[in-house]
């Protein structure tokens, strides 16, 4: 039989499970082959807090008497008898970009652990950072310095799914790909997709607000979230765990906690609204002479297929290159465009889709919208699609050190920035297009046009202070003067955290403050992060 | 080389994604509102039927004939086939229950009135993995067959098959009129382009009836009973070497 192998956001070096039969699902983050003191950005890393305690042995007794001793993770400098190896995956990011020096991790297996070990820190002033897959993009899920690391990847039971209502209550540490397995076989689907789904943990997109490419139809997490249950500071449990549609009873605190990165409690359980599964999904990659194009094509899908269009999503020719290149995949289209775009549509009628994405190609093709297309005939030729979709990102981090900027801005200017700063570094002879032996080894842009969200990328030889210059802060300026966002679903982290300016007021940032007083006076979740 | 002309069937059957479950009476697999598909051997079918039209030219293969037998959806599959590149299609509209024996008199019966040089079927379709279809063909056409190709060629109207067999690979040359089937790795198939699909909505489609042919569709088969496989069961770890001698002897019964 045909198999379709499904591109994971982080590839295993080590153990690599197979869930399933069709889907390889990595369960241990890995540091890409580009990896090497090279590549480590030198980063501002923020001084090390003095207030915050220097762990002991005591300390390891003591978290020794709430968890299992093979849930912890500790090196000789704190008692322990771990190899400092064997924690840097959870001390380094995705991207190898931010290294942290904790020297232990603990991997709780309850909610009532979880608020034990809270309790304890907040009392001796221990700084931890909460993390779930490890894929976030921004620096915000691994430590700055030795904060003690709190995974959550023990904790990833279903506790109920109500098939009627597609509600679903589960742990905060279930991969996200394995819950779309579950109400999958149940008749419904997760109401987000991204590229990580074989890695990222539920827990972490809700405390990230996660996008991805379902947003255009099922938006964002704020809505299909119905209740959360939180670990605070201090050992709090806040059980808010519930499953109505509606309620609208006092403010609606678990709103707090979704997109708070970690920084104002740990989110231990989940219960979220899942869609109806589409019987009948089409997928379709066009390839289009002009940005200008893109926008007209976008514009007549939402017209010709809105109600059934699940997903817009475009790229650039470098973007094309490179997946190809890193994933094997043959191009669908018979020669190359400037760039890309996948529609998708996921309805419940075969044939009155199949008609209506047809009317769309058809029009798009006589328009000259689009000058060649191919519409996929079956599963595999979806998966495959996708895959140069969702594969771009691990292809670019494949070819060099990758800054990642994602922003929103207002669809008609959105392409600029990326010809902008090739131009800015063009000027300054660290980039030449075609020239792979230049600092600066490709510039592009691909991402969720439909929902008005770029992500920008230039890949360089290695993290280098010349060639961020260049671009930091003139990307985060030129998204302030259209009013834009610096990080459209990306989140802060440690990355934007001084750049929070760009986007938000001073007042709001004030209060943002605030409520960051309120839920964590010690500031030992997630330091240095977000606020 | 004189100009061949060559068919290819192509089955709509349910996808190769889709996870199957057996119905309730346990007769047979559920296929409603679940999706359909091309077998993917017949893609490689239709896809290798293009690629000797694009390496040999339209002197050589004159025309590329997609023949389907069953429901009215077939068609769909018919269309995917147009779309890929073939010129003309054939539907053998029946919604009686199809079993090789008959789909390859219906074939028999359709090569008599298009009198093709090269008949490309899928090894087998991914429902019933009979691997019949083919052989049953050469058999009544009294025709040579070469099975499994993973490669194919024409040389001055001989062709030159290369199969995958338990040994190995065997390399075989047939003269023509000849039935081949495909296996997995003769070729990777083509996207349906769009510029092809909406070419294809003008290529002509002729719909038969297996009466029209001359052929009487009889069941010589009945299917007692479909059951899934036995759930596979969960791994345990084991915490030392006694107690997995302990299971396998008394557990698994293997010592």
């Amino acid at each position: 039989m045909l198999a379709s192998i499904r591109v994971c956001h982080a590839t295993a070096r080590r153990n690599v499970i197979a869930s399933a039969t069709r889907y390889v699902v990595p369960r241990t983050r890995a540091v890409l082959p580009t990896a090497g003191l090279a590549c480590r950005l030198n980063y501002h890393r923020p001084a090390r807090n003095e207030a915050f305690k220097r762990l002991t042995k005591d300390d390891l007794g003591f978290f020794k008497t709430v968890v299992p001793s093979e849930t912890i993770l500790a090196t000789a400098e704190v008692g322990g008898t771990a190899d400092a190896v064997e924690l840097e995956g959870f001390n380094a990011d995705w991207l190898s970009k931010y290294h942290g020096n904790s020297q232990l991790v603990l991997r709780p297996k309850t909610t009532e652990q979880v608020s034990q070990i809270l309790k304890y820190c907040n009392t001796h002033n221990i700084a931890v950072v909460p993390q779930g897959g490890n894929t976030g993009l921004v620096g915000g899920s691994v430590p700055v310095h030795d904060e003690i690391v709190l995974s959550l990847r023990n904790m990833s039971k279903i506790r109920s799914y109500d098939e009627l209502s597609g509600i679903l209550v589960c742990d905060a540490g279930c991969v996200l790909e394995e819950l779309g397995n579950y109400v999958g076989e149940r008749g419904h689907i997760m109401p987000l997709d991204l590229g990580a789904k074989g890695s990222c943990h539920i827990g972490g997109n809700v405390a990230t607000n996660a996008g991805g490419i379902r947003f255009l139809r099922y938006g964002t997490l704020h809505g299909s979230v119905l209740g959360l249950e939180v670990v605070l500071s201090d050992g709090t449990i806040l059980d808010n765990l519930s499953t109505l549609r509606k309620d609208n009873t006092g403010y609606d605190l678990k709103q707090l906690f979704i997109g708070s990165e970690g920084t104002l409690g740990v989110i231990t359980g989940v219960s979220i609204a899942t869609p109806q599964r589409p019987s009948a999904v089409n997928v379709a990659v066009l390839g289009v002479p002009t940005y200008e194009c893109v926008q007209r094509a976008f514009k007549l899908a939402r017209k010709r297929c809105g109600e059934v269009l699940s997903a817009y999503e475009f790229w650039d020719a470098n973007c094309m290159g490179a997946v190809l290149k890193h994933h094997e995949l043959k191009n669908p289209l018979s020669s190359e465009f400037p760039f890309y775009v996948l529609i998708e549509t996921s309805g419940s009628n075969k044939e009155h889709d199949d008609e209506k994405l047809g009317a769309l190609l058809e029009e798009l093709m006589e328009e000259g919208i689009a000058e060649d297309g191919a519409l996929a005939q079956d599963d595999s030729q979806i998966a495959r699609m996708w895959s140069m979709r969702e594969g771009i990102p691990e292809s670019l981090g494949k070819t060099g050190a990758t800054y990642k900027y994602d922003v929103s801005i207002p669809i008609p200017v959105l392409y600029d920035i990326v010809g902008d700063i090739a131009q800015r570094l063009e000027n300054a002879s660290l980039y030449k297009p075609g020239d792979l032996t230049r600092p600066v080894k490709l510039v592009c842009g691909y991402g969720h046009i439909g929902d008005g969200n770029l992500h920008l990328n230039v890949v360089a030889q290695q993290f280098e202070d010349r060639v961020t210059q260049i671009f930091e802060p003139y990307v985060y300026e030129w998204v302030a003067s259209h009013r834009g966002s610096i990080s459209a679903e990306h989140g802060v982290g440690l990355m934007k955290r001084d750049y929070l300016r760009y986007s938000k007021s001073p007042e709001m940032i004030a209060y943002m403050k605030r409520i960051k007083d309120l839920f964590d006076p010690n500031h030992i979740l997630n330091p240095h992060k977000v606020v | 080389m004189s100009s061949l002309r060559i068919l290819v069937g192509v089955k709509r059957v349910v996808d190769s994604a889709v996870k199957v479950r057996v119905n309730s009476a346990q007769t047979a697999v559920e296929t409603g509102n679940v999706k359909h598909s091309m077998n993917p051997f017949d893609e490689i079918a239709v896809e290798e039927a293009v690629r000797l039209r694009e390496k040999h030219g339209l002197d050589v293969v004159k025309e590329i004939i997609a023949l389907s037998c069953g429901p009215i959806k077939s068609q769909e599959t018919l269309r995917t086939a147009l779309a890929m590149g073939a010129d003309r299609a054939i539907h053998v509209k029946t919604d009686a229950e199809l079993e090789p024996l008959s789909v390859a008199k219906l074939f028999s019966k359709v090569v008599g009135l298009e009198k093709p040089d090269v008949v490309i079927l899928g090894k087998q379709a991914i429902d019933d993995d009979a691997n019949q279809t083919g052989q049953m063909l050469a058999g009544l056409l009294g025709w040579p067959q070469a099975t499994f190709a993973s490669k194919v060629d024409i040389k001055d109207g001989v062709l030159e098959i290369v199969r995958e067999v338990d040994g190995g690979l065997e390399t075989v040359s047939s003269a023509l009129p000849a039935i081949l089937t495909t296996d997995l790795r003769l070729n990777e198939p083509r996207y349906a382009s769009l510029p092809n699909i909406m070419k294809a909505k003008k290529k002509p489609l002729k719909v038969v009836s297996p009466e029209e042919l001359g052929v009487e569709i009889r069941s010589r088969l009945q299917t007692l009973k479909v059951t899934e496989p036995p759930k596979r069961q969960g791994g345990r770890i084991v915490g030392s070497v006694d107690e997995l001698l302990d299971k396998l002897r008394n557990e698994a019964k293997v010592l």
